[in-house]
């Protein structure tokens, strides 16, 4: 049984108990300003160090990003994106991928072992290492193709938004290490409005698009963008515009269960009543000698 | 095995051995894959030594399977090939729904009910398997796009659900039926059970070989 109290765990991965609802917690959020990025890794770094995650050397891939991927060992990823904009200006997008820590998670929703991802009630998304199964059901979920299966023990790793900072009241590594105040931390409400100020600040630079990133679709997430161009997220390294659970992924852990057991127990149930409404079919006497005749004559 | 006097040979001894072979791996498929696929029954990973267990030897029970059912598969099939008759026994189900198969036309060695067994399993089987390889992420995870994946996720759940609801149909009718799960047992059912249920079969293995030799 989960310890659902003291972590204040609001959703549990395949799970029926309900957990306590009474004691409210302020949602957090980590809110992204990609137009204050700079690139300088400092938030990968910080990842790393707090993390204790090391990342194999790789090989150059023709991009500043590095490593090339998002792996069991790199939780979150500068994306660098050369786009060049209508007025056929260069712009250096980059965007710090990573667990989105959506409201409505489709890891969770599709993990099939109780209690390998939880939801804490701040907001956070957290993979629970020892519950997992290694089965990738998770990577399915996700409408952000954020998990990563690893090779050494089959299990699932993804940023934790530094759940075990945020618990005692700090920031996550990576906030804590930005130098131009890119990455904020904070509660949600907070961050909002704080995205705000920024967003109103850009407008007034000429940047008319720019919006805040805390897709619906996914019921927002606690991971924000700043987004100089918020009606093109995809531009960003393919950031979904409009991210939601695959409907494939919703038939299957929706109506799917219900439907697949209710089918199961009436074919079961079918069989019975027949057997209770037309009993066995059982060989009779006439049938055995009509069969050894049949036998008998051929022998012949 | 020694068998009762006057019962015809149907199972060889192998074609028995492969059958359980199969069969122990489609209850061990179904086992384990309903304890990932509903978290009411996640609790049935627990016979095979918790989540990670289950997750690693469910594919290689069904890759045991697959082998198994081809060597079925070569086995039977030129016995379940459709026949006219077939379709005139699907139209007289409802007799022989009610234990009256007089009213149905003679039937071979496999009537159409056993025939679509054979078939529908052949179908679902190769769909899990395929669809399986592509959500076996421990060995394939980077051949195939996440979105085949859900793909294949789904089909792969509804091909189990169905291949167990022909396995309840397949079982029950071995049940019902008396008689007839001593072929798969012994190998061997009686001269009325063939008269009664597969009598063209009776009369063609009469033809044939005699009595006690095994089809």
């Amino acid at each position: 049984m989960a310890d659902f109290q003291s972590l204040d765990v609001v959703r549990r991965s395949a799970s029926t108990e309900i957990p306590p609802q009474v004691r409210v917690q302020p949602e957090i959020a980590k809110l992204i300003d990609v137009s204050r990025c700079i690139g300088c890794k400092a938030c990968q770094a910080a990842c790393m160090e707090w993390n204790d995650l090391r990342q194999d050397v790789g090989y150059f891939e023709g991009s500043y990003d590095n490593p090339a991927d998002l792996s069991p060992a790199t939780w979150t990823l500068m994306r660098f994106t050369e786009w060049e904009d209508p007025k056929g200006d260069l712009e250096w997008l980059i965007r710090k991928d990573g667990c989105m820590h959506c409201a409505d998670p489709g890891c969770l929703e599709a993990c099939p072992s109780p209690g390998a991802i939880v939801q804490y009630a701040n907001g956070i998304v957290d993979f629970v290492s020892e519950n997992c199964i290694g089965c990738g059901y998770c990577i399915k979920g996700c409408p952000f193709n954020i998990p990563r299966l690893s090779q050494a023990d089959q299990k699932v790793y993804k940023c934790t938004l530094c759940s075990d900072r945020v618990a005692v009241g700090q920031e996550p590594a990576c906030a804590k290490a930005c130098p131009t105040g890119a990455i904020v931390f904070g509660t949600k409400s907070d961050m909002t409005a704080w995205a705000g100020e920024r967003i109103d600040d850009l407008k007034s630079r000429g940047f008319d698009q720019a919006g805040l990133y805390d897709p619906a679709g996914v019921g927002g997430t606690h991971v924000m963008y700043v987004l100089h161009h918020a009606d093109k997220p995809s531009i960003y390294a393919g950031l979904p515009d409009n991210p939601q659970i695959s409907r494939l992924v919703q038939a299957w852990k929706g109506m799917m269960k219900p439907i697949a057991m209710a089918g199961l127990a009436f074919t079961a149930v079918v069989g019975f009543m027949h057997w209770m409404v037309a009993g066995p079919n059982e060989v009779q006497p006439e049938d055995e000698e009509h069969g050894r005749k049949v036998l008998d004559e051929k022998q012949e | 095995m020694k068998q009762p006097p006057g019962s015809l040979a149907r199972y060889t001894t192998m074609a028995r051995l492969n059958h359980w072979i199969t069969a122990g791996c489609l209850i061990l498929l179904a086992l384990s894959g309903m304890a990932l696929f509903h978290p009411a029954l996640f609790f049935l990973t627990n016979l095979f030594g918790g989540g990670a267990y289950t997750r690693a030897i469910h594919p290689w029970f069904g890759t045991v399977l697959l082998a198994s059912f081809a060597l079925l598969f070569i086995r039977f099939v030129r016995h379940n090939l459709w026949e006219r008759d077939d379709t005139r026994w699907v139209g007289a189900i409802r007799h022989v729904l009610a234990n009256d198969e007089e009213h149905a036309p003679e039937v071979g060695r496999y009537n159409a009910g056993q025939k679509l067994v054979f078939w529908s399993m052949t179908l679902l089987i190769l769909v899990l398997f395929a669809s399986g390889m592509v959500i076996w992420d421990v060995y394939f995870f980077p051949y195939t796009t996440i979105h085949l994946k859900r793909v294949a996720q789904l089909l792969h759940s509804l091909a189990a659900v169905l291949i167990i609801g022909i396995w309840i149909v397949h079982v029950y009718a071995a049940l019902w039926v008396r008689g007839t799960v001593q072929a798969m047992t012994r190998g061997s059912v009686s001269a009325g059970w063939s008269w009664r249920h597969h009598r063209r079969w009776l009369r063609e293995t009469a033809r044939e070989r005699g009595p006690t030799k095994a089809a």
